[in-house]
């Protein structure tokens, strides 16, 4: 191999193969064992609706710097086999100068691959993975890449050991053979990637899902109780919760269905404790009746939607933005409430953290809009840092004499609530239109009377600087809120390098929507480009009903399943710039 | 026996019921109350939850915590509070709407599921609330203006359900007969994990012929069994009038609960350090 190839900031890769060949476990100990090694990576699986012989994909970026979406291309392709390689391999382009390595007992490379000028490398996986006892191929590309992209055998063998010692000695032992096997393979190849070295962290890094990441922001912000319906892409969040509150006294409870799973949470926490569930866009939409009665009943719940393409069962396995509308404007009647979004794996913690907090303060519901994209991503990141958010709810102490009053009007909207077991306190929590004391009625002024407070108390909330980021100077503006900011951001990077500045305004509080932050943000503005994945611009409509926005506007939204990736913004950004230009 | 340390009037508010006179409702809040009695637990450590309809009214006029929620769901709503609250005793009130159309899904699960908590399910073989259409427990061929010449449907038999999807406790009673009503209520709620009570409760103005109840209810007359086969064939054959317990069964409650007593998270943040 080369040795005048200077060393990248970045590398991507991706394994490919039938579900249950073992390219997602490759993938995700070459992640692993990279955040030892001190780089930042993040591993997204491109998975088939089949549960077992579908397509299966890793595909990982690494980089001296935290990751934030995958690249466009691809440096290095393994393909332990190719069925099925046709639903998926338009996806996963192999830039120019990277390569391909196949077995050719596994068939031809697909043509998307071998009609361009890519390298195209014969390894015979299955045969060197037969010549060693207990020998994988998938292990053997573990080798491969490694050795590709400079990664130590002891950085991988660390890894190996921790998670397969439990299998014996003889299984590490293979484990390591392979990869060796693999690495010589790949040291016979003029081609290399090799990943500018990182120093070693003082303070270890996490290796975590989006999902994992919802969940562990639930638990640091208080939640003991979780109900759970298992959806795809959302069901990760809801597995890591049942071990882990179970270990914290907490509890999990599998339901029916979302109906159930929507109103178990509303018990607990009409019952004190501060409780979650995670849901998708169908999910969400059997939820909506018992939102409102959240909303109306004023009890505290955090529901994350991890959304995928819709309408109706849509692309279960894949990304979009498309629950802005119904996460907002679906409640019937008049029912403030909270919406957020994550703006990345790692901010996934913040977020889901940040809306307990809120609906704890606010004792109303937050849903916190992540995507397939964030959730089933792993990254390495450094530990989130501890914020102070916590559940922290105005709860009812008896006070001598006092009538307890459970909506009753306060300064702030939010009325102290009385916890069950609290002696004076009992009230009925209802969805029927109330008085003060929660008592029935269907008279004009309690009608307005608590509609004004369930508004006036998140209106009066200090949402602080939460709402968002904005990053960079200039004139032209990328506009996009949750998933799409990382996109957007690495956008921005890549066309400063290119000497063109954006800047980059990204909403994390979607409702109610932070008009005042957004309007100070987008100040000078002549160019606004609204970055969204869904097929109408949903949140392109959501700004535009509640401000104009300056200069020209223009919007760029897809449906998925393609995600819309960084190289695309820019391209748009360029043109929008050359047209101005011209013009 | 001790002398109880609450009265009636410690469990009723002063919210007055929007059921019309003579709603066997009525009966059924009294039964409630002296159950709440003789169980002697204070009013705030009991929670009462319901769905929709005339029957699910019934928290407000209690003086215990109350959950009225939407259509169908008291079910999933009290056993999240139960598995989040166990020291709680809570009772679920529900109707043959409510319970068994829009909630029959949670209702087989909740049998299931066994949380230890009391389902008591006021039957009156219509919608109510709504002005008098077929619920699942009406017979076919009642005639109405939503079902004309009746439903043609196989009335729900919910006593049978419950046995076969594991409820833990399996009773029926009439709301008139208000001290039996208040003995099986107390052994409901005594009885571990997830108790049924079916309480025929005539609704007076939507269907006056179930003021008949009265005379053709009778108590049963053999013994309750734990076997939930031999409980199930009696229901089966049985005039559907027949009142008591009827079964009791011995399935461990459901595990799950929070605790007071809540668990450093350190180790789970651990177990993301690579």
């Amino acid at each position: 191999m080369s040795s005048l190839v200077p060393m990248r900031e970045s590398v991507s890769f991706a394994i490919v193969g039938t579900g249950g060949a073992g390219a997602i476990t490759a993938g995700s100990i070459l992640l692993e064992a990279a955040g030892r090694a001190g780089w930042y990576g993040l591993l997204n699986r491109s998975v088939g609706p089949q549960i077992r012989g579908g397509e299966a994909a890793a595909l990982v970026r690494l980089a001296t710097s935290p990751a934030v979406c995958m690249s466009k291309e691809f440096d290095i392709l393994v393909a332990i086999d190719w069925k099925n390689a046709d639903r998926f391999i338009a996806d996963m382009p192999v830039s120019a100068d990277g390569v391909v390595v196949a077995d050719p007992a596994s068939g031809a490379v697909p043509k998307a691959l071998s009609e361009n000028d890519t390298t195209i490398h014969n390894c015979a996986l299955k045969e060197l993975a037969a010549n060693i006892p207990g020998g994988r191929e998938n292990m053997i590309s573990v080798g491969l890449v490694a050795g590709l992209i400079g990664l130590s055998l002891e950085s991988l063998m660390a890894v190996v050991t921790d998670k397969l010692s439990n299998k014996g000695n003889a299984v590490v032992a293979a484990g390591r053979d392979c990869i060796r096997t693999g690495m010589a393979q790949a040291a016979e190849y003029e081609q290399s990637y090799t990943l500018k070295p990182s120093p070693i962290p003082d303070e270890k890094r996490w290796l975590i899902t989006g999902n994992e990441a919802v969940g562990m922001g639930a638990v640091r912000g208080g939640v003991r109780f979780a109900a759970a319906y298992p959806i795809t892409p959302a069901t990760e969040v809801l597995e890591w919760l049942a071990p882990s509150l179970a270990s914290i006294g907490g509890a999990l409870v599998q339901a029916e269905d979302e109906l159930s799973s929507i109103n178990m949470i509303i018990g607990a926490s009409f019952g004190g404790r501060p409780s979650i569930t995670a849901t998708s866009g169908p999910g969400l939409a059997l939820m909506m009746e018992s939102l409102g009665l959240a909303a109306a009943a004023e009890v505290p719940i955090v529901v994350v939607d991890v959304m995928r393409a819709g309408p109706s069962t849509g692309i279960a396995t894949k990304s979009e933005q498309s629950d802005l509308n119904i996460a907002v404007y679906g409640f019937h009647g008049d029912a403030p409430h909270v919406v957020v979004a994550p703006l990345s794996v790692a901010d996934c913690l913040f977020t889901t953290q940040w809306a307990v907090h809120i609906a704890e303060a606010l004792q109303t519901p937050v849903i916190v809009l992540s995507d397939q994209s964030l959730g089933q991503a792993r990254v390495l990141i450094e530990r989130p840092a501890d914020v102070a958010f916590f559940a922290n709810r105005k709860t009812w102490q008896p006070v001598e004499d006092e009538v307890y009053t459970r909506y009753a009007l306060t300064a702030g909207g939010v009325s102290p609530m009385a916890i069950p077991g609290v002696k004076g306190g009992q009230y009925t929590a209802d969805g029927l239109t109330h008085t003060v004391r929660g008592t029935p009625s269907s008279k004009q002024s309690d009608q307005k009377e608590q509609m004004d407070k369930r508004r006036d108390k998140i209106d009066a909330f200090n949402f602080g600087d939460h709402w968002g980021l904005t990053d960079g100077e200039g004139d032209t503006v990328i506009l996009t809120w949750g998933s799409m900011s990382g996109p957007a951001s690495e956008a921005q990077n890549s066309l400063k390098s290119e000497g063109i500045n954006v800047r980059l305004v990204a909403l994390r509080q979607i409702s109610p929507f932070p008009i005042d932050a957004v309007e100070k943000a987008l100040e000078g503005a002549t160019q606004v480009l609204v970055i969204e994945q869904n097929h109408t611009g949903q949140f392109y409509r959501h700004v535009r009903s509640y401000m104009d926005l300056p200069g020209e506007v223009h919007q760029f939204h897809r449906e998925g399943p393609n995600l819309i990736g960084p190289e695309e913004i820019a391209a748009q950004i360029r043109a929008l710039i050359s047209d101005r230009k011209t013009s | 026996m001790n002398a109880p340390q609450f009265k009636a009037k410690d469990y009723k508010s002063n919210v007055d019921p929007i059921w019309c006179p003579g709603c066997g409702d009525f009966h059924v809040l009294m039964s409630i109350t002296k159950a709440l009695v003789e169980l002697g637990r204070a009013p705030e450590d009991i929670a009462v939850v319901s769905g929709i309809g005339c029957s699910s009214r019934i928290p407000a006029y209690t003086n215990c915590y109350g959950f009225h929620g939407v259509h169908g769901r008291s079910l999933a709503l009290s056993a999240g509070l139960k598995v989040a609250r166990p020291d709680l005793t809570v009772l679920v009130m529900s109707g043959d709407g409510d319970g068994f159309s829009i909630g029959g899904n949670h209702f087989l699960h909740a049998c299931r599921r066994n949380v230890d908590m009391t389902y008591v399910v006021m039957d009156n073989r219509v919608y109510g609330m709504t002005k008098g259409q077929p619920s699942p427990t009406t017979e076919p061929d009642w005639d109405s203006a939503l079902s004309p010449g009746g439903t043609g449907l196989s009335p729900f038999h919910p006593l049978v359900i419950a046995l076969a999807s594991g409820a833990n406790f399996v009773a029926r009673e009439f709301s008139g007969n208000i001290k039996a009503t208040t003995k099986t209520l107390v052994e409901a709620v005594n009885h571990p994990g997830f108790s049924f009570v079916e309480i025929l409760s005539p609704c007076v103005t939507f269907r006056p012929d179930e003021k008949e109840w009265k005379n053709t209810v009778h108590s049963a007359s053999v013994e309750e069994t734990d076997d939930p086969g031999r409980a199930a064939r009696r229901i089966m054959t049985d005039d559907g009038m027949n009142t008591g317990i009827l079964y009791r069964g011995h399935r461990k409650p459901y595990k799950a609960q929070v605790s007071d007593e809540l668990g450093d998270i350190a180790p789970l943040e651990t177990a993301f350090e690579v």
